[in-house]
């Protein structure tokens, strides 16, 4: 079966986002973009499951600026087959994203779609469940195990209190969670091959999808800044403390 | 306007998340609130009693029982006609189920809200909370997702709400349920507990992160946290995780123990009344937010505190 993996480019974890005096955003001149992380153990599922014979071709897609494409490139140097962009100018909400891997979904008809459970830019936590929604498909989200079988996808999912177990019928949705895999990096000759990997390049046009937002944000401002603290000198200090706060009798 | 919001139970009871998302809806409008479930009289009972509902609506369906996605959405997409709003309590099943909705309804959904400014502007955090973004929905109906810790939690009492029973399309046949497996605690919960004791790497192992941290939190009548190095490590349960991909909490005290601090923990605690910090790195990032820092051993310093107590 095909599997589709939509990943996206968004600025590295590792960085401390830093806020536009203007108020319009957060700054992303000259910063390091990587994958996003969820995104990596989607594309480890998938690649996975290739290594087991469960899926026969897996096919990266990102949306957004024409840098994405190293993104997909990284995901084809992991071991995807082949990748589609789709250039948008702006940021491309969760709805839009998910109207136009839908149409995506129409044009390839994959019988899995992973997704990362969340992006860590915009921390929205939507586009697989919308996805799931547009299809009618099942989803599975906050997946921290899968296991497929009979035309069905068994998901242990991650939730408040501990894991539950679903079962999908196949077509369907699965968002990754941190537990699932551990990502493999690339290595130099797949980068290489990588390369020459194919990567068909659309428009939202191409696939008559209006991506205009539907939230305008008004601003963005730094959190409130923590007052800064004391440090004691010892424990009798600290419990001192902590009978002040009321918290030890 | 008239919003709906979505009650976390488990059949008995109101989950404290939703009480907050009671308050976040009140600032909009009228509240009624819907609760999905298979007998889930009891959580209606309670819903009903919650200050600031005008009204119950019980949808009673095996297919409803395991909050499945795909059979909630429907019916809370058709429910939706009557209403401006859904409004959700930010927690995995209303993270689960609320995009479906939104998606259904085309409408943008707008996550995790931090506060209402105004019927169609919100704020909500972005980066790891790292940044606070202010947004306006242009959409007739909003659907939102409510931090829990950002707002007061509604009365359990003073409301006297009519139940209405309502029903929707049933078992979508898309997905079952198959199991759960829910860690026992008889500590308070992570996310509304007033003292939370969390755990890092530094603890070194399971035995020695339940050794040492166990004991301080029962003295504290705290919750167990940890971060996420002390969890893939295997130290601590999944369920115990703090930080933006695991759970947020603002208790009145939190005491960060063998925790560096990075900027995806902070995420999930910055908002905590006062943080207490125990490290024997004195440059840890976790001290420039520590109201209190206490620099040396945790294997020492914490035995002690405990004694202490």
């Amino acid at each position: 079966m095909k599997v589709l993996v939509p990943v996206k480019r968004v600025l590295d974890y590792n960085v401390k986002p830093r806020v536009k005096a203007d108020g319009t955003g957060v700054d992303l001149a000259n910063v390091k973009m990587s994958m996003n992380p969820f995104d990596e153990i989607s594309v480890e599922e998938a690649i996975r499951l290739k290594e087991k014979g469960a899926a026969t071709e897996i096919i990266v897609v990102s949306i957004g600026e024409a840098k994405a494409q190293e993104t997909l490139r990284t995901a084809l140097a992991m071991g995807a087959d082949r990748a589609i962009l789709i250039t948008a100018e702006g940021e491309v909400e969760p709805l839009a994203v998910a109207k136009l891997l839908a149409k995506v979904v129409e044009a390839e008809a994959p019988e899995l779609v992973i997704l990362g459970k969340q992006a860590i830019d915009d921390d929205s936590n939507q586009t697989g469940q919308m996805l799931g929604a547009l299809l009618g498909w099942g989803q599975g989200t906050f997946a921290s195990k899968l296991e497929l079988e009979a035309g069905q996808a068994k998901v242990t999912r991650e939730v408040d209190g501990g894991l539950e177990t679903v079962s999908l019928k196949l077509p369907a949705i699965v968002t990754t969670d941190l537990r699932l895999n551990e990502p493999r990096y690339a290595s130099l000759p797949n980068i290489m091959k990588a390369k020459s990997k194919p990567l068909e390049q659309k428009t939202p046009a191409d696939y008559g999808v209006d991506t205009a937002p539907r939230l305008k944000t008004l601003k963005v401002t730094e959190p409130p800044v923590r007052q800064a603290g004391v440090k004691v000198a010892d424990v009798d200090e600290l419990v001192a403390k902590l009978k002040a706060l009321g918290v030890a009798a | 306007m008239s919003v709906l919001v979505l009650v976390e139970h488990d059949n008995a009871s109101v989950k404290d998340a939703t009480l907050a998302a009671v308050t976040a809806a009140s600032k909009l409008g009228e509240v009624h609130a819907l609760v999905a479930g298979q007998g889930a009289q009891g959580a209606a009972d309670a819903a009903a009693k919650i200050a600031g509902v005008a009204k119950v609506l019980l949808a009673d369906d095996a297919a409803y029982g395991h909050a499945l996605a795909e059979n909630v959405a429907p019916l809370v997409a058709d429910l939706m006609a009557g209403y401006d709003a859904f409004v959700v309590p930010a927690t995995s099943n209303g993270k689960n189920i609320a995009p479906r909705v939104a998606a259904l309804l085309d409408v943008a959904q707008i996550s995790d809200i931090l506060s209402v400014e105004s019927a169609d502007t919100f704020t909500r955090p972005i980066y790891a909370g790292n940044a606070i973004a202010t947004v306006q929905s242009s959409d007739a109906k909003k659907v939102i997702t409510v931090r829990g810790t950002a707002f007061e939690k509604a009365a359990t009492t003073g409301g006297s709400a009519a139940v209405e029973s309502v029903s929707g399309k049933g078992d979508a046949g898309l997905s079952s349920f198959v199991g759960a497996e829910i860690a026992k605690s008889e500590r308070p919960e992570l996310t509304s507990a007033k003292v939370i004791v969390s755990g890092g790497r530094a603890l070194g192992s399971s035995e020695q992160f339940h050794a040492v941290i166990d004991p301080l939190a029962d003295k504290l009548g705290a919750a167990v946290g940890a971060s996420r190095a002390a969890v893939d490590a295997g130290y601590a349960p999944n369920d115990y995780q703090v930080g933006q991909t695991g759970k947020i909490v603002a208790p009145e005290v939190y005491v960060a123990v063998g925790i560096s601090g990075a900027i995806q923990h902070l995420a999930g605690m910055k908002d905590s009344k006062v943080i207490i910090a125990i490290n024997k790195d004195e440059d840890a990032p976790i001290f420039q937010v520590a109201d209190i820092g206490l620099v040396g051993d945790l294997f020492k310093i914490v035995p002690e505190l405990t004694g202490k107590l």
